[in-house]
């Protein structure tokens, strides 16, 4: 038995040690906003907030995420998730939608790093996050609109 | 009566022929409107036609038979409904379609059939109208593809709408006691200048009792409310929260998980396995080995690989047991397949075959023999993968004779009708529930990984499975965009004109060989007003897997024509843009794309220093996109930093989603003009995941303008146009700084 605390509540979960936290939280606690895309962490697709920073959650044992504060694209929220998700619909950047879960967790990790993340910053803290649907020219302009909103 | 006059019209035209299909003709015509059996509705709800709904708390729901994949179709079609309807644009939303033929997506059918898009001759005319009959009379076909969606819709579903407010203007006019032509309809609410108004809602029950109208008269284009205004795509905050549910999310009740590891040689099975060390770990519940699967369509595919499957209480369960599974394989036919001597073997077989003739124009032999200058080149393009964002996967559950099966797919269709024939029931015992898709691009066309689930649904005892294909399988096992080699020749007069075009290439054959070759479609259909030319294609089938990949052959021709074209400019001595715009006197359209685009990327005038530009021109889908790249190149590696697109898709319904589609177009193609390459070694796919199949990424993307042509044309597609032109721009573009000429994808200077 592990004891995590995602979006804020203490939850137990009854998965082995060594089981990547994205499937204990899809199989386990039915939290399928966060998606499966490579399981090698090189796409982004089930990137989640490990104590505020943007992690793979397909590489990383549960047993390593137990104790921290987990927050998933179901938990995110906050002025910047706001201004964020306002961005997202104000530039209509989603297409197929599949990537956009972890595109959102890393941009909001972004900015609460950097709250006015210049393109360079952009493409640094976007760029291990695969779009096959091709919106990163919409996500630059999101990020920029919801820095400066 | 307009529709029979025009049926008159034609079969008068078709003269002896004619009689022929006139039995058929004398049937009575397949409306849209209404389906064979009534839509289901909720007890607050009235179906009003095969297409809408109404609640009574207002809510308008539209049938949708397309599935959503990104391309904004839903979005698309629930205006048009919106628009005849006045409705709210708020209140509506969208349910999936069943498999009545009102819902089959004939404009796809059609289009594929081998027709050049101006041809306007009997034998074209004669077989759509015969192949339409067919497709009009068979359930089952609403498939999504071909850019077709809103192609197909555009007058049924603004029928359904204009039929459904007439209804719920009648039911109006008859509660108030007034005559229909004294309301007013807007944003779901009728209104009387008495000052009486209702909503939809309100008079949804009434309405649905009326006799449903055949002829509504649709609006005019001036009156249109939505249809070309930009609208937000209606299901994009559910995928903002994480709410939105793809193939992989669905989660009913005592859900259990499979993993398979498929034989890595393309086509090959397991022969036996070992799986005493697996069957004891925890969680594990059954383990099954799988048989190819001919998942192909339309004589298109070939079998995938088998395997074995573990059944497991989790995906974490199920793959970590199959690592522990000794199989031994057999690897079949496709194991001495080589990619890079296979494109060899393309090249050499052109050598000594002419292929199949696709287009004949003049006397191109003639023409080469008497030409004053002549050019050759060969291309290469590589297979490729989908390599969709979701990983294919598929839910199925079998109990008590019936099937539930939860399907990313672009074809629901063919997908039922795979669960039936796998679990050996009717296809009326399958439900199918079609979720989002995360990226299609044709993968999902295919049913292999449907089947593949619905066997594992026999070995559950009743629970649903959710099968997960890894990223690996994914990427070893799918129907690749196949590779082709293609010859092109031009020749010029004296004067420097060109006189002669012919281009043959060799591949797989992109449909059934004998009926639809789709192979040359971009080559043999291109608007060139070549004065002698021949476009041939040479079938080779190999034993690698291959299918369609957005845009189907466009991908490759447009490479070949767009890049040969430039070569023939400069061969010419002339430039790019006016060297077409030559060969395309009287083409209105595609004119203005070529030279709006010419325009708006300053085409021309120099290009900031170490950059150049380079411009394609391509028709596929029913629309015309140019594009121009402007690109650099640092220690040989190429960078596109900006892309100006122009496209003429007739009415863009919603222009927003039109830019969006070929923002998307152009990333695709350019991740594969970049980067795409399946190499295949000992018939195992060399490439896994994306470390080694490489997508474009956020630092690599370009800035994308894109300008959309005003026209009154009916709607083209979208989906899939914006992809072909951008390899051909971007390689003519580092000829345009280089000098140097790369044929071969993708692009590369070392």
């Amino acid at each position: 038995m592990t004891t995590l605390n995602i979006n804020g509540r203490d939850v137990d979960v009854t998965a082995e040690p060594d089981t990547p936290l994205l499937w204990v939280l899809r199989a386990e606690l039915a939290l399928v906003g966060t998606k499966f895309g490579c399981g090698k962490a090189l796409c982004g697709a089930c990137t989640v907030h490990l104590d505020g920073a943007a992690v793979r959650s397909c590489v990383l044992p549960v047993a390593a995420a137990a104790g921290r504060r987990i927050t998933t694209i179901e938990g995110l929220a906050g002025r910047q998730a706001d201004a964020l998700r306002r961005a997202w619909l104000d530039v209509d950047v989603v297409q197929c939608g599949y990537c956009q879960s972890g595109q959102l967790m890393s941009a909001c990790a972004l900015l609460a790093q950097n709250p006015r993340p210049t393109d360079a910053d952009i493409d640094a803290a976007m760029s291990g996050n695969l779009c096959r649907c091709g919106t990163y020219p919409r996500i630059r302009a999101a990020i920029h609109a919801a820095a400066e909103g | 009566m307009p529709k029979l006059k025009r049926r008159t019209f034609i079969l008068g035209t078709l003269g002896a022929a004619g009689a022929l299909v006139v039995g058929w003709a004398a049937l009575p015509a397949r409306q849209r409107l209404v389906g064979a059996a009534p839509l289901a509705a909720a007890p607050n709800q009235a179906a009003l036609n095969g297409w809408v709904k109404v609640s009574t708390d207002d809510a308008v729901t539209v049938m949708v038979p397309h599935a959503e994949m990104g391309q904004g179709t839903h979005t698309g079609l629930a205006m048009l409904v919106a628009d005849e309807m006045d409705a709210d644009f708020s209140r509506i939303r969208v349910e999936q379609a069943s498999y009545d033929a009102i819902y089959n997506n004939q404009a796809a059918l059609l289009d594929a059939l081998p027709f050049q898009p101006d041809d306007d001759g009997y034998v074209k005319r004669m077989t759509r109208h015969v192949a339409g009959r067919i497709v009009r009379e068979f359930p089952g076909l609403a498939g999504t593809g071909g850019s077709a969606s809103i192609k197909d819709l555009w007058l049924p579903l603004r029928q359904a709408g204009a039929s459904a407010r007439a209804m719920l203007v009648a039911a109006a006019a008859a509660q108030w006691k007034v005559s229909a032509s004294e309301l007013r309809v807007e944003a779901g609410r009728i209104a009387h200048a008495s000052g009486r108004s209702a909503t939809f809602g309100e008079l949804a029950l009434a309405a649905a009792t009326l006799p449903v109208p055949y002829d509504a008269p649709l609006k005019k284009p001036s009156q249109f409310q939505l249809i070309g205004k930009p609208a937000r795509r209606i299901e994009a905050p559910s995928k903002l929260d994480g709410s939105a549910r793809f193939g992989i999310d669905a989660l009913p009740d005592g859900l259990v998980y499979a993993s398979v590891a498929m034989c890595p040689t393309l086509g090959g099975k397991a022969k036996g396995y070992d799986a005493s060390a697996a069957r004891t770990l925890p969680g594990v519940r059954a383990i099954v080995a799988l048989e190819p699967v001919a998942g192909g369509i339309g004589g298109m595919g070939g079998a995938t690989s088998g395997g074995v499957a573990v059944i497991a209480d989790t995906p974490f369960h199920a793959t970590r047991a199959l690592e522990k599974i000794a199989i031994e394989w057999e690897h079949g036919a496709a194991a001495s397949v080589d990619s890079a001597t296979l494109l060899d073997d393309l090249s050499r077989a052109l050598d000594t075959q002419a292929g199949n003739t696709h287009l004949e124009r003049g006397d191109v032999d003639a023409a080469l023999a008497a030409a004053a200058r002549r050019i050759t080149a060969e291309y290469r393009v590589p297979f490729l993968a989908h390599a969709t964002m979701e990983p294919m996967n598929c839910t199925v559950r079998f109990k008590d004779g019936k099937a539930t099966a939860w399907i990313p797919t672009q074809a629901p269709g063919f997908a039922r009708d795979a669960v039936a024939q796998t679990l050996g029931i009717d296809a009326e015992n399958v439900e199918v529930v079609q979720t989002l898709l995360g990226g299609g691009f044709g993968r999902r066309y295919f049913t292999d990984f449907v089947v593949q689930a619905a066997t594992l649904a026999r070995a559950a005892n009743g629970a649903p499975v959710q099968l997960i294909w890894s990223r690996e399988a994914d990427m070893q096992h799918d129907y690749y965009r196949p590779a082709f080699v293609c010859r092109c020749e031009a020749g010029f007069d004296a004067q420097g004109s060109l006189v002669a075009w012919k281009t043959t290439s060799a591949g797989s054959s992109m449909g059934a060989p004998a009926m639809i070759d789709m192979s040359t479609d971009g080559a043999s259909n291109q608007a060139y007003a070549f004065p002698a030319a021949r476009v041939a294609h040479l079938p080779v089938e190999t034993p690698v897997s291959v299918g369609i990949w957005r845009s189907v052959a466009h991908s490759q021709n447009a490479f070949f024509v767009e890049s040969f074209v430039d070569e023939a400019a400069h061969a010419a001595g002339q430039d790019p843009v006016a060297f077409r715009a030559s060969l395309l006197a009287g083409n209105a359209r595609h004119l203005a794309v070529l030279h709006r685009a010419a325009e708006l990327a300053g085409w021309g005038t120099p290009a900031a220093p170490g950059r150049a530009h380079g411009i394609a021109l391509h028709r596929a889908f029913g629309s015309i996109v140019a594009q121009v790249a402007e690109v650099s190149v640092d220690a040989d590696r190429i960078r596109v930093h900006r892309v100006v697109c122009v496209v003429d898709c007739g009415v863009a319904v919603n222009p927003n989603h039109v830019k969006q589609q070929m923002e998307s177009g152009i990333v695709f193609g350019l991740s594969a003009a970049l980067h795409g390459e399946i190499t295949i070694e000992n018939g195992r796919v060399k490439q896994s995941n994306f470390h080694d199949y490489a997508p474009l990424r956020m630092n690599e993307c370009p800035a994308i303008e894109t300008d959309i042509v005003a026209s009154g044309e009916a709607p083209g597609g979208v989906g899939e146009p914006g992809t072909p032109p951008i390899a051909p721009a971007v390689a003519n573009a580092v000829f345009a700084l280089t000098g140097r000429r790369l044929r071969t994808l993708p692009l590369r200077l070392t």
